[in-house]
């Protein structure tokens, strides 16, 4: 093995170096610039994020724990971006926590660290790495989400996200041990020669599924999400429901199409009942909330059950759709998500309520929104129709027509509260409006890139064809 | 071929149109004249570079036209079917470009003069933008999904034009009914869309024309109603041009038309967008023709052959002026339509389709020149209404002259443009069948008069009591005027059969002299009657009206088509259809989802108790879940 062949892991090391940096500048720098860590981090993050871009080979490292292809390449790309993004829509807010508890690099260094757990979870090539892969990209985010330790509800939702998680790894870890002991091995490309559908497999494969249905939250796995959502600081709700979900519905769909395809005849009946009812729920939940980071929690509960429609099907079409799926769901929940974010650090609102005549005050910021909502939603042209639609065509083409047109069912549900917001930010006089102001460089990049992303991913198709392309072979 | 120069014809009017709608009220209208001027000038010239390099540089190999393709997939559906968005570079897309750069830039010049001090100033150059890039977009498309993105995307902007003073009731009527009209033509065109779509697997225009294609090749693999499944798409197809090219009986919304502003109708109802049922049937010609042996083409010659002739007659009788050239435009794409369903494939054959594509060149110079010197009257005496108009020679030399090009041209009177190209449409007919033949000398000598009682009835005879005395236009509605009169008397020299043919080889055209000669004295015998009749101010016109009574009152009312299809609609289908499907679905359907709504509300307040706050209901929660999970899919799916 040489030393270059370290570079496989380029994305890692190189995140790695940037929380070490921070350490090393959290000290180095004095209390009362402090601040400028926050434009530091981005910029670092920003290069990363650039270079990451470049092409890497297809190969494993250490015996095949730890592998990357481009298709994987390809996702951590997407993963920085939305990061990124997360980053640039939180400045305000950490600066401000910077300024008031003098705690901010912890922020970064704690996200980096998830993220980078994150990376290791989709590449890894047994079940050792998956599972350290994943531990490290959820505890840190339990210290995020009780970030803000002034405020009570942020402290239950640290309490109620570690305590929730460490049943499902608990649980999860105990299926992989029952794995192993029916395999004898937890490599992958071994496991997937000796898999057979004998009981204790499948009680492991149970038992370790329920650890990423945690973090996808699907029903009835999902209850953790609104409280921990509502109470976190909304960057952290953001990257939940984003990154984190994301990255869990990404590696789900890898480890189901490639290792776990023998157990299919098991999965994909599972999938449909869980399917049918994350977004029977979701939706159902979704319809009665007044807060907006709980209406979100539950709006992406619902969406995750729109992912399970594509993961059922197994093909190469697919694999594209889930990813193309998942991309674009990325980019308008960060939208949506950006958008709460601007508003309530400068007024502290939350609630639905307080949207009511947005339009006329914050005309553009209420304009990403409805995209952002409209693109959720699925509806044409944004890239959320796009998304939908793909998704549905290719569970219809397995034959799945009774659950395409629950989907559908659920759809329109979903068209209903989404249009409640918009109502509220367009339609409603509102009696006190928030006023207008105007919002910060970063913020108004993060934005940005949201707007254009949903716009460029559903008109500009060869990133559809590319994905297509990397989906050959996955399965 | 250049496909940056190619993908900038479109993009520029788009450009204009962005500019202009969102700055609109930020931009002065003087500015919005120049910017769409402008914008469309540099469109032209790239269209003209693009046609020369096309036809005399690199577009023929080997004696034959190619067709180039630049294309994307936009979505995919399976490995085969999938929507492309890109360009077709051939004989006729470029002869379109030519059309609608030309007549889009005088009518852009024009309309500065003709609409200054209109307060939707920016606003029409705005609309006059959009329709020009969906037009281009339209003539460029290489597959029939993208063809029909734009096909709607006209008929918007036609809508919009039509409606553009929308504080006129009559406006907004005809803009609706365009649009309705227009919208069930392509309703059977979408479904002609999804049956090509199913059975043959591409929604590609090459692969569909292809001999060796999966449309020609095995249509006759499944029929339905005695008739191949393509060749219902066919017909399907062919309504959605009819309706768009207002043949009988979809013609009923051109007409209403007229009541957008004269450069629209100039622009879009005359050379452009009407013509783009002609452009579809020739796009597809190949299909046409090989399937079910021409069937279809039948149907075309018929459908057009009718159309030319119905027009024609209630063209004598119609009053206002806008209206006359209005069925005039239906006729003469009634003969377009005829030509083609005349039309062979190879070589000599395909005259009609050379014709036709002719005659659509042509046509659209001329036309355009009648509307706007017809605006340009209007201008002047502020109506459109013959019998308030007379002795305008004196007092407006430049419109009067220009004027009488363009009618001579439709006439048919040598050597002017619409000479050409209608004796090519009467050879194509001759040859195919007489009665076709017969029809075409028919309608040419109708045209001839209407077009003269037009003329004369404008120019000639005594002058009214005009309020303000008329005088002639500015110099920016006469020059597009001189510009399109010079194109008039020359675009029937352009060699035609040897650029734009069926087979995309040429052939060697000849003047048939008997057939000519019988059409230019038809066509002298038309004018001469307008003379008599219309000269001087007589009442002989009144006598034969009289004589023939209820002839002429069918006639002056476009025999009574707008009162059927009101009677259809209103007494028949709202009653009958409408009124108890509303019923179904207000009672009904409205009641199951309002139902369902109220139903879930019930429910999601009932299950709010599930999340209750607790940590260890969560964990009870998941660990049911997980729970029925094993006990479901170990113990009774996995035995």
């Amino acid at each position: 093995m040489e030393l270059s062949s370290f570079l496989l892991m380029r994305h890692e090391i190189s995140l790695l170096a940037i929380i070490l940096l921070l350490i090393i500048a959290e000290i180095a720098i004095p209390d009362h610039k402090k601040s400028s860590i926050l434009h530091l981090a981005l910029l670092f993050f920003g290069i990363h994020t650039a270079v990451g871009f470049l092409p890497l080979a297809e190969s494993f490292l250490f015996g095949g724990m730890f592998r990357s292809n481009d298709m994987i390449h390809f996702f951590k790309g997407v993963l920085n971006i939305g990061v990124f993004t997360l980053l640039l829509q939180s400045a305000e807010w950490v600066e401000k926590n910077m300024l008031s508890q003098e705690r901010g690099t912890e922020f970064f260094i704690l996200l980096f660290a998830s993220l980078l757990g994150m990376y290791f979870m989709i590449s890894a090539g047994d079940f050792l790495m998956f599972f350290i892969g994943m531990e490290l990209s959820t505890l840190p985010v339990a210290a995020l989400a009780a970030f803000e330790i002034i405020k009570r509800e942020s402290g239950e939702a640290g309490i109620k996200f570690i305590l929730s998680a460490a049943l499902a790894s608990g649980v999860s870890l105990f299926g992989i041990t029952m794995l192993y002991a029916t395999n004898g091995s937890i490599y992958f490309e071994d496991i997937v020669t000796t898999l057979n559908a004998e009981n204790l497999t499948l009680l492991g494969f149970i038992l370790f599924f329920t650890g990423l249905a945690f973090k996808i939250s699907l029903v009835p796995f999902h209850f953790w999400t609104a409280d921990v959502y509502e109470g976190a600081p909304i960057g952290i709700a953001s990257y939940l429901s984003v990154i984190s979900k994301g990255a869990a519905a990404f590696i789900l769909m890898i480890l189901l199409f490639t290792v776990l395809k023998p157990l299919m005849h098991i999965w994909e009946p599972m999938l449909y009942v869980l399917a049918v009812a994350t977004m029977f729920i979701g939706n159902i939940f979704a319809l009665r909330q007044e807060n907006m980071k709980r209406f979100l929690a539950y709006s992406s509960i619902a969406q995750a059950g729109f992912i399970l429609l594509g993961l059922m099907t197994g093909s190469q079409l697919g694999t594209a759709t889930v990813v193309y799926f998942i991309t674009i769901y990325i980019f308008s929940n960060l939208a949506a998500f950006g958008v709460v974010q601007a508003i309530s650090t400068k007024t502290g609102k939350e609630n639905m309520k307080d949207y009511e005549g947005l339009y006329r005050t914050n005309p553009k910021l209420s304009l990403v929104m409805m995209l952002a909502l409209f693109s959720l939603a699925g509806i044409p042209p944004v890239a959320g129709f796009f998304g939908k639609f793909f998704l549905f065509t290719a569970a219809a083409s397995e034959g799945f027509y009774l659950l395409v047109f629950l989907a559908v069912v659920n759809v329109t549900i979903s068209l209903y509260y989404y249009l409640l917001v918009i109502r509220a930010m367009f339609v409603r006089k509102g009696e006190a409006p928030i006023p207008f102001f105007e919002n910060k460089l970063y913020m108004r990049l993060g934005l940005l890139i949201t707007v254009i992303g949903i716009v460029v991913l559903g008109l500009y198709s060869p990133l559809y064809e590319y994905i297509y392309q990397l989906s050959a072979g996955l399965n | 071929m250049n496909l940056i120069n190619l993908l900038l014809i479109p993009a520029i009017p788009l450009a204009v149109f962005l500019i202009l709608g969102i700055f609109s009220h930020k931009i002065k209208p003087a500015a919005s004249g120049v910017i769409g001027v402008a914008g469309l000038a540099t469109s032209t010239l790239l269209s003209y570079y693009t046609a020369w390099q096309y036809f005399f540089v690199s577009g023929k190999v080997n004696g034959v036209f190619q067709t180039f393709v630049e294309k994307t997939v936009w979505i995919r559906f399976t490995e085969t079917l999938h929507i492309d968005m890109g360009v077709l570079v051939d004989p006729i897309s470029v002869m379109m470009l030519i059309v609608v750069s030309t007549v889009s830039l005088m009518v852009h010049i024009y309309s500065r003069g003709y609409m200054k001090g209109d307060d939707g100033y920016t606003r029409f150059f705005a609309y006059l933008s959009l329709f020009t890039f969906s037009m281009y977009g339209l003539v460029l498309a290489t597959n029939l999904f993208q063809i029909y993105i734009f096909w709607e995307l006209v008929g918007v902007s036609s809508f919009l034009l039509i409606g553009f003073y929308y504080t006129k009731t009559s406006a907004i009527a005809a803009a609706k009914k365009a649009f309705i009209v227009t919208r069930f033509a392509d309703f059977g065109f979408l479904i002609g869309i999804f049956i090509i779509g199913f059975y043959t697997n591409t929604f590609d225009f090459q692969l569909l024309n292809d001999p060796q294609g999966p449309a020609i090749l095995t249509w006759a693999s499944t029929s339905f109603m005695g008739l191949s499944v393509i060749t219902w798409a066919l017909i399907l197809i062919f309504i959605g041009g009819a309706g768009k090219s207002a043949m009988f009986p979809l013609h009923i919304w051109l007409p209403d038309a007229m009541e957008g502003p004269t450069p629209v109708s100039a622009l879009i109802h005359a050379a452009t967008m009407v013509v783009a049922g002609v452009y579809l049937v020739a796009r597809f010609f190949p299909m046409f023709y090989m399937v079910e042996d021409g069937f279809v083409l039948q149907i075309v010659t018929y459908v057009g052959a009718f159309s030319a002739l119905f027009a024609a007659v209630i063209a004598i009788t119609q009053t206002d002026i806008k209206r006359v050239l209005a069925f005039s435009t239906m006729s003469q794409l009634g003969y377009m339509m005829m030509a083609l369903g005349v039309s062979g494939l190879e070589g000599y054959e395909g005259v009609g389709y050379m014709a036709s594509m002719f005659h659509l060149f042509t046509h659209a110079m001329f036309k355009a020149l009648l509307f706007l010197g017809a605006g340009s009257v209007i201008h002047a005496v502020h109506s459109n209404l013959l019998q308030e108009m007379g002795g305008l020679r004196k007092f407006m030399p430049v419109t009067h002259f220009t004027f009488l090009i363009a009618a001579l041209a439709i006439a048919g009177i040598p050597p002017l443009a619409g000479f050409w190209s209608k004796d090519e449409i009467l050879v194509a007919a001759y040859e195919n069948s007489r009665f076709i033949y017969g029809v075409g000398v028919f309608v040419a000598g109708l045209t001839a008069f209407y077009m003269f009682r037009l003329y004369f009835g404008i120019f000639w005879g005594k002058d009214r009591q005009y309020k303000h005395t008329p005088h002639e236009s500015p110099a920016s509605m006469t020059i597009p005027l001189i510009v399109l009169a010079v194109l008039t008397v020359t675009a029937g020299f352009v060699p035609f059969s040897e650029l734009v043919t069926a087979d995309k080889a040429g052939f060697e055209a000849h003047l048939n002299l008997p057939l000519a000669a019988i059409a230019v004295a038809v066509g002298a015998l038309g004018i001469f009657l307008a003379w008599i009749f219309y000269k001087k101010e007589n009442d002989l016109a009144f006598r034969f009206a009289t004589a023939f009574g209820s002839l002429y009152k069918w006639t002056s009312h476009k025999f009574y088509f707008d009162e059927i299809y009101l009677f259809v609609a209103r007494n028949i289908f709202f009653k009958n259809v409408a009124a108890p499907i509303a019923k179904f679905d207000k009672k009904i359907v409205d009641g199951t989802m309002e139902g369902i709504g109220n139903q879930t509300v019930v429910l999601s307040r009932k299950i709010k108790g599930w999340q209750s706050g607790k940590v260890q209901d969560y964990a009870f929660g998941f660990m049911g879940g997980l729970v029925v999970l094993i006990l479901v899919f170990i113990y009774i799916f996995n035995n």
